[in-house]
């Protein structure tokens, strides 16, 4: 059924053409800006030696730490899902908890208590217990919504709990973790505070690094686009893996009632899984608490409280901006997919997932590039940093009012237009107030995003202005571990409550679709 | 107080084509039916008519007014065309009144058309609920309220009652079709259920592959169907091999008479009767035409199956017979017995028959 496809509603498809441009617009000024010099200049900027070593540290790093995440979130996962784990259900919860901790926060309390972390294995192990939810949160709901009847096929063919956990267990979940893979890889591709605070020259911060160091900021402009690259080769080598592991799904067909899988009774291994989840909550979560805990409470803690007070406004400030910028940009995509599919709306949606593949540190750059020569009046000024949220996240928005939208009824739509109502009208007084539950989840997740945002907070941020984050960054690059805290817990609390918010949501929703929570 | 009046109207989805050249006229104030069975382009009809999906072709007249012709498609919100969803479709955010009051005018809203509307349905005092406390029925009800009230030029139905049980549907159905009369509104239904064709509507428009295959009251669609299709599709049929002359033809049975529109019918073809037609008496063996085989009782009436003891040449059933008595049941499982006709059948030459007998007969 194409409801009136034939001749798409005009206004909505003009502002959603509108909200492409705009947001992979950044991304085409950097590709443009960095062919400023000319072909040859870019080449030559491109082919250093410097570019290569950047490029395998970033490598490096991003292979290992999403090599390990997948490892810990599918271990988890299983064993908060699938086997008798003793307190599974605190586990649960416990698990997906990093999630609230921003990359350089974890980044500050480990460096702080142990500087000699600083290097590949500190920034190895900060963005590995930051970013292993990632992969834990969807393999868990795959487990969950997983048919348990194919394990039990298995099992009731002889093979070991061991065996079925290899040959049917991981073959279910494998779109689920190759998805949340992706999102590890992006992140520590992207990252910038983890790096910067234990000083692994990675290439976000080799591109900031240039960008300071030097007037000719056609060299952080190359580097820029190759990280681009590196990002849209992850996403495109994710999705053809996704694809085949799609094809092969062992996902339940049908909405049948779900039945309660087995347990998997962990003997002679339940002290080592118990020891193993006390220890990664212990490194994930205690050494931060801790850490914090003790600088806040010591004595060269001064906590500054105007300066703190106008951070956390600015921080609340400029990421509901963000928030609601993009949640408008979101609206006129959402509705074009979800409810005109044309090849138009899949170029639309398409654009607006640029944020994905552009790191914070390039949406940055292009911005500065953008600002300094194209908008002098708004360089450096607040519509800037909101509208620089608005692109970077503008996917997160997009997911989740797109499926607010999918999930309201288009015969509704349909009964209001009959009843005398335009398109407009309709959309105001129908769909979104149908859509409100998603648009919400939306809102709230550009809103913790940009919360925590560092690199282009950092570079676009109004002059005299200070969020939490970049406060925190200025008192650990000079090592002012005690004046950093303060910026961190206090941070850690504006990001924790709608994370603790949406992954009830999260939960809820997961186990509604799995026929009912235990 | 509106005559809708469809000619020519074609309609698809990309390269299928699903309304053929469809003709369909309903009086002002008049509640027709549109029956027929699933996938044949009941619901894109309705969805043409309420201006929700494009027509390539053809013309839509609302009390003389084109809203769909030459190019031309008048959006939904401007036809002041009403609709019931399948299942009440109502805003599942807003109260029963606001669901109401939904489609008025902002200076009507509070003027007392709500609880007037609620009345028609019978649903007073139930203006500040949600639609999850209304049960199925409610929820249909309100669904009316909510497309009666803006005063529309006609009302769609789309299989608006198959959604609730079967005690509840007889008694929902007569209430819509009084609240119907009540406003004098013109109504489409689109239903495959052909009791509730017959049942509730003025006209008949039994549909077919895209196009209308006959229009009548349900008095007319029932005894003088257009074609064998339309017979076997709209209630049960007994066929029998008859050979006509002249209004009257021979069969294994005896001579039946012919209804009027055959009365000047000759040739061999196919007689169609109702199951209730047949008029079962014990009869000793040289007199019988056939053994009861099986009586199902349904309480109001019984089915009986018969096989024949003579060639009867009965088409349909695998060459059983079906008939149906009310009340008392005058004949036991394993008795013999004769059969009479009585009144009128239709025929139908076997020229205009041969696809449909052959694929119909022995599919019951």
């Amino acid at each position: 059924m194409l409801p009136e496809a034939a001749r798409s509603a005009p206004a909505i498809t003009i502002a959603g053409v509108v909200v492409a441009i705009a947001a992979a617009g950044p991304l085409g000024y950097l590709i443009v800006r960095a062919l400023d010099g000319g072909v040859a200049v870019a080449l030559q900027h491109l082919w250093r030696d410097r570019t290569l070593e950047l490029l395998l540290r970033s490598a490096g790093l991003t292979a290992a730490v999403t090599l390990v995440c997948i490892i810990l979130g599918v271990l988890a996962a299983w064993l908060v899902v699938r086997s008798d784990l003793p307190g599974r259900r605190v586990f649960g919860v416990l698990f997906m908890l990093p999630l609230a901790i921003p990359s350089y926060v974890g980044g500050f309390t480990w460096i702080s208590e142990w500087p000699g972390l600083a290097g590949f294995w500190g920034a190895f192990l900060v963005l590995t217990l930051v970013t292993y939810p990632y992969v834990y949160l969807p393999v868990a709901a795959a487990l969950r919504a997983s048919d348990p009847a194919l394990e039990e096929v298995s099992r009731s063919l002889g093979k070991g709990s061991l065996r079925t956990f290899l040959l049917v267990s991981l073959r279910q979940v494998r779109p689920a973790a190759l998805a949340g893979g992706l999102l590890v890889a992006l992140y520590v591709l992207s990252d910038f505070g983890a790096v910067s605070l234990m000083r692994y020259d990675a290439f976000t911060l080799g591109i900031y690094t240039s960008y300071r160091a030097s007037f000719d900021r056609t060299p952080a402009a190359v580097l820029g686009c190759v990280l681009v690259l590196l990002a849209v080769a992850i996403t495109v080598g994710e999705r053809r893996a996704r694809g085949k592991a799609a094809a092969f799904g062992l996902t339940r067909v049908g909405s049948g009632a779900a039945r309660e899988a087995m347990t998997v009774p962990l003997r002679r291994m339940r002290p080592i899984a118990l020891l193993g989840s006390a220890a990664l909550l212990l490194a994930a979560l205690g050494v931060p608490v801790f850490s914090l805990l003790r600088w806040l409470t010591g004595a060269s803690a001064a906590i500054d409280v105007p300066v703190l007070l106008s951070a956390t406004w600015s921080t609340v400030e400029v990421s509901a901006l963000g928030a609601l910028l993009a949640v408008l940009f979101a609206l006129p995509v959402g509705v074009l997919i979800a409810r005109h599919p044309s090849r138009l709306s899949r170029g639309v949606e398409l654009a607006s997932y640029a944020g994905h593949a552009l790191p914070g540190i390039t949406a940055g750059l292009a911005l500065v590039f953008l600002g300094s020569r194209v908008f002098p009046g708004l360089y450096q000024e607040l519509p800037m940093l909101v509208f620089a949220y608005a692109v970077l996240f503008l996917p997160l928005a997009v997911a989740a009012v797109r499926n607010g939208i999918a999930a309201a009824p288009a015969r509704l739509e349909e009964v209001s237009r009959s009843l005398g109502k335009g398109r407009f009208e309709t959309r105001l007084r129908v769909t979104f107030p149908l859509a409100s539950p998603g648009i919400a989840v939306g809102a709230a997740l550009v809103f913790l995003t940009a919360a925590k945002e560092l690199p282009a907070t950092l570079m676009l941020r109004p002059t005299g202005t200070s969020t939490l984050a970049t406060e925190l960054w200025q008192a650990t690059d000079v090592g002012a571990f005690g004046a950093a805290a303060p910026y961190a817990a206090v941070l850690i609390v504006v990001a924790a409550i709608p994370a603790v918010v949406l992954g009830n949501v999260f939960r809820k929703s997961s186990d509604a679709g799995s026929g009912g929570g235990r | 107080m509106t005559e809708l009046i469809v000619t020519g109207l074609a309609a698809g989805y990309r390269d299928t084509p699903v309304l053929r050249e469809l003709d369909l006229r309903v009086a002002a104030g008049e509640l027709a039916a549109v029956l027929g069975p699933s996938g044949c382009g009941k619901t894109t009809l309705l969805r043409v008519l309420a201006g929700f999906h494009q027509a390539s072709k053809g013309q839509v007249l609302l009390g003389g007014a084109a809203v769909v012709g030459d190019g031309m498609h008048v959006p939904p919100e401007q036809r002041r065309v009403g609709v019931v969803p399948q299942e009440g479709a109502l805003f599942p955010h807003l109260s029963v009144g606001a669901n109401v009051a939904f489609g008025l005018p902002r200076k009507r809203r509070g003027s007392g058309r709500v609880d007037e509307m609620l009345e028609l349905v019978g649903l007073r005092g139930y203006a500040k609920r949600m639609p999850h406390e209304l049960s199925g029925g409610q929820q249909q009800r309100v669904a009316l309220a909510r497309a009666l009230a803006p005063e529309p030029q006609v009302v769609l139905l789309d299989e608006p009652f198959s959604a609730l049980d079967a005690g509840l549907r007889a008694e929902v159905r007569a209430d819509v079709r009084d609240a119907l009369h009540a406003t004098g509104a013109t109504a489409v239904l689109v239903t495959h259920d052909q009791e509730e064709a017959l049942g509730m509507a003025d006209t008949v428009a039994v549909m077919r592959d895209g196009a209308i295959a006959q229009v009548g009251t349900a008095q007319q669609v029932y005894t003088e169907p257009a074609d064998l299709a339309v017979a076997l599709f709209v209630g049960e049929a007994v066929l029998f091999e008859v050979d006509a002359v002249d209004g009257v033809a021979s069969s294994a049975l005896g001579q039946l008479s012919l209804v009027t529109v055959d009365d000047a019918a000759s040739g061999v073809g196919v007689a169609v009767a109702r199951p209730e037609q047949l008029h079962l008496t014990a009869a000793p063996d040289d007199a019988a035409h056939a053994v009861v085989r099986d009586v199902v009782f349904h309480g109001h009436d019984a089915t009986v199956m018969l096989a024949p003891l003579v060639a009867t040449g009965a088409l349909s059933d695998g060459g059983r017979l079906r008939a149906r008595v009310q009340g008392h049941v005058p004949v036991r499982k394993g008795e013999r017995v004769r059969i009479d006709v009585d009144g009128p059948v239709r025929f139908f030459p076997h020229a205009t028959t041969e696809r449909v007998a052959g694929t119909r007969s022995g599919a019951y």
